[in-house]
């Protein structure tokens, strides 16, 4: 049974997770990975999640999928709170959502064929009996993903960067799953492959009606595939919205600096002496530091911002995006710089 | 085995076809017919073919292409850093007026770092994990300059600020690790600009770094060639930042230049289906656009390439000649310095400036 497009199919709550490393010093140190991070996905939906390294965008997926248990918070796949059931129930819940990983080259067993790495979820969730069954639904999956159904008896060396990333979506397909998360698909990818990748994967979510989570640092392919847009910075979201309104009217100062930032290939608008510059480096997630997490960097900080943790805040009425900034008014009327809004 | 040739084998265009207006003086590298071929077990692997590429005194050329281009063997060749198994071959191979392909090892080495220098991609790797950054940074000097161990910290602290890290004087006796990617990428600059050389090869320089870092990393390469008078020879896959920062572009396509020009030409009306199709199919943050164009296939491994123009089974303008004839690489109507090797490359520059 298939959701109908709207259905709510995943909703995470107040997820927090802090990792623990070593020690640092006499105390042991503690990197706050996500910190406070609210999530809806809809059937049919794409949301796409940006931020630069070490913003938590993939310890936020690993949640999800189940790959992390989550310190508090719940996530609720289909109206069950996942981080609670166990056994049974989390193999169900496990074929619920899937994960496509960034790096296709390594996230496929070398010694295992085509066909038993697509075939092998299916065995395993007892979703087909004999083997002329899973070739059958094997093929099928393959021919989804635009790979022809006879390359099933190969092995993934065999095959490019681009085919291999297929094979990872057909596998990730296999359980019929509502979600699909997909973590930095494309960025291993050789340039003249990666639109092909980002095409397959808007096509099958809008003909499966299947809810997409996409994880890029890259901007502009996020801007392609989603149609909302969250951008985190040091584990919490700074903004969140559709996609249009996130990119053209940016209101979270890091949401603009990060736009800015990304090269865009017209000669006529070079970006780099225009942009915004941010002060410093990332700070690091282990001593993140109090108040706005960003207030370190950002252009517009005042006194409040350092003790006061900016909540997550709509705009406005009617606009449909939500904000975590004292100060989000102004800084959407002091952006965006020209070149955005050409 | 390193063995720079006289012969080359493969050419296809004549000497009229010597690029861009730059004279003899202002000249950092001259390379002419650069091939580089591995010997592996199942033979012999061309990876670079018939290079020809110029870099003037502050000119920042890019050499632009995807895995198995060719674009790090040919910057490896320059360096004369390739790998054991690879043949070097080139009609001409100049830094300045130094012949590169008449040096020994040794004096090869006395010239990488004094005179043209190298940036990696991953700068972790590339840093010494044990030694703290002003003893890496200082070494340079005491090798090169005879300095002492005082003046050569000195002058690392110096460089270090030159690079844009905050408070070099405390940070210099940190290492490596005690440095974001960032600041390290910074580091690997710093020790490349160090001796002043002619020539940086900076091999993907920002691929591993955040967008926000990525924009200050480029920056800084551009300001200091300038400042510097240093030819930079960026190598990348990313046409961003091609756009953003390159004065010249050379794409490489399955060992051979394909096509070369102005940044500003070459990205406006490219002539060479591939440059074409790349710049149709990448997404573009400011606006968005229904599905992306995209370019059928992969790209052709170095071991197996396709009869004819090695694009032709990814290529909407392909016709019958393409199967079985390379087209040359040639100068354009009309232009001193844009090059394409495509048998349709009229057609495919007017059908770019047209839409």
């Amino acid at each position: 049974m298939s959701p109908s497009p709207g259905d709510l199919v995943l909703d995470a709550q107040d997820l927090h997770k802090t990792f623990h490393t070593g020690r640092s010093g006499l105390r042991r140190s503690r990197v706050s990975a996500v910190d406070g991070v609210s999530l809806q996905l809809r059937a049919g939906e794409s949301l796409g999640i940006v931020g630069e390294s070490g913003c938590g965008k993939s310890t936020l997926a690993r949640m999800i999928v189940g790959l992390e248990r989550p310190d508090s918070g719940s996530i609720t796949v289909n109206g069950k709170d996942v981080t609670k059931v166990r056994g049974r129930d989390r193999r169900l819940m496990r074929s619920e959502v899937q994960m496509v990983f960034q790096d296709p080259y390594t996230s496929l067993d070398p010694r295992m064929t085509v066909l038993e790495l697509i075939g092998e979820p299916l065995v395993v969730h007892k979703r087909v009996t004999g083997s002329a069954a899973r070739r059958d639904r094997v093929a099928e999956l393959l021919g989804l993903v635009n790979l022809a159904p006879e390359l099933m008896h190969r092995y993934p060396h065999q095959f490019s960067g681009g085919q291999r990333q297929r094979i990872g979506i057909a596998r990730a397909l296999a359980l019929e799953p509502r979600v699909l998360v997909c973590d930095e698909p494309v960025s291993a990818l050789d340039m003249s492959v990666q639109a092909q990748v980002v095409n397959l994967l808007r096509d099958l979510q809008q003909r499966m009606g299947i809810a997409l989570l996409f994880i890029a640092h890259d901007l502009s392919v996020v801007r392609h595939v989603a149609d909302r847009t969250a951008v985190m910075y040091l584990g919490r979201l700074a903004e969140l919205g559709d996609t249009d309104t996130v990119y053209d009217q940016p209101a979270h100062p890091y949401t603009q600096a990060l736009l800015s930032a990304s090269p865009v290939v017209d000669r006529t608008r070079r970006r780099l002496a225009s942009r915004i510059m941010l002060a410093g480096d990332p700070p690091s997630p282990s001593d993140p530091p109090s108040g706005c997490r960003f207030h370190t960097r950002c252009r517009f900080s005042q006194d409040r911002c350092v003790s006061e943790t900016p909540a997550l805040r709509a705009l406005a009425e009617q606009d449909p995006r939500t904000v975590a900034c004292h100060f989000a008014e102004e800084v959407r009327q002091a952006a965006p710089p020209a070149p955005l809004a050409v | 085995m390193v063995n720079y040739g006289q012969e080359r084998p493969f050419r296809y265009w004549g000497e009229h076809a010597m690029e861009s207006s730059i004279d003899s003086t202002s000249r950092a590298l001259e390379v002419r017919g650069l091939s580089v071929t591995f010997t592996t077990r199942r033979g012999p692997v061309p990876a670079v073919v018939g290079v020809d590429l110029d870099v003037a005194r502050g000119e920042l050329v890019a050499l632009l292409g995807e895995s198995g281009s060719g674009k790090s063997a040919a910057a490896r060749a320059i360096m004369g850093l390739s790998d054991r198994n690879a043949t070097v071959t080139a009609d001409t191979l100049k830094l300045g007026d130094t012949d590169l392909r008449s040096l020994s090892e040794q004096q090869h080495r006395k010239l990488r770092g004094t005179r043209m220098s190298l940036v990696f991609q991953d700068a972790l790797s590339a840093l010494n994990p044990v030694l703290s950054i002003g003893d890496q940074l200082g070494e340079l000097f005491r090798e090169h300059r005879d300095m002492s161990r005082r003046a050569a910290r000195a002058a690392a602290v110096d460089l270090l600020g030159q690079v844009g890290i905050p408070a070099p004087a405390r940070r210099i006796s940190d290492y490596p690790h005690q440095f974001s990617g960032g600041m390290r990428q910074r580091i690997l600059i710093a020790m490349a600009i160090a001796l002043r050389p002619e020539l940086i090869v900076a091999d993907e320089p920002t691929t591993a770094l955040d967008v926000t870092v990525q924009a200050q990393i480029l920056e800084l390469l551009d300001t200091l060639r300038r400042d510097l008078d240093m030819a930079v020879l960026l190598i990348t896959h990313d046409l961003g930042v091609v756009s953003e920062v390159a004065d010249r572009v050379m794409v490489m396509y399955a060992g051979r230049v394909v096509e070369a020009g102005s940044a500003d030409d070459l990205l406006r009306a490219p002539a060479h289906p591939y440059t074409e199709a790349l710049l149709r199919s990448v997404p573009r943050a400011d606006r968005r656009e229904g599905r992306l164009h995209a370019i059928s296939g992969s790209p052709p491994s170095p071991s197996n390439q396709p009869d004819g123009c090695p694009f032709h089974p990814r290529c909407e303008y392909v016709v019958d000649e393409c199967r079985t004839t390379r087209p040359p690489l040639t100068v354009l109507t009309d232009t001193s310095a844009r090059l394409a090797a495509c048998h349709r490359s009229e057609e495919v520059r007017h059908v770019a400036v047209a839409g």
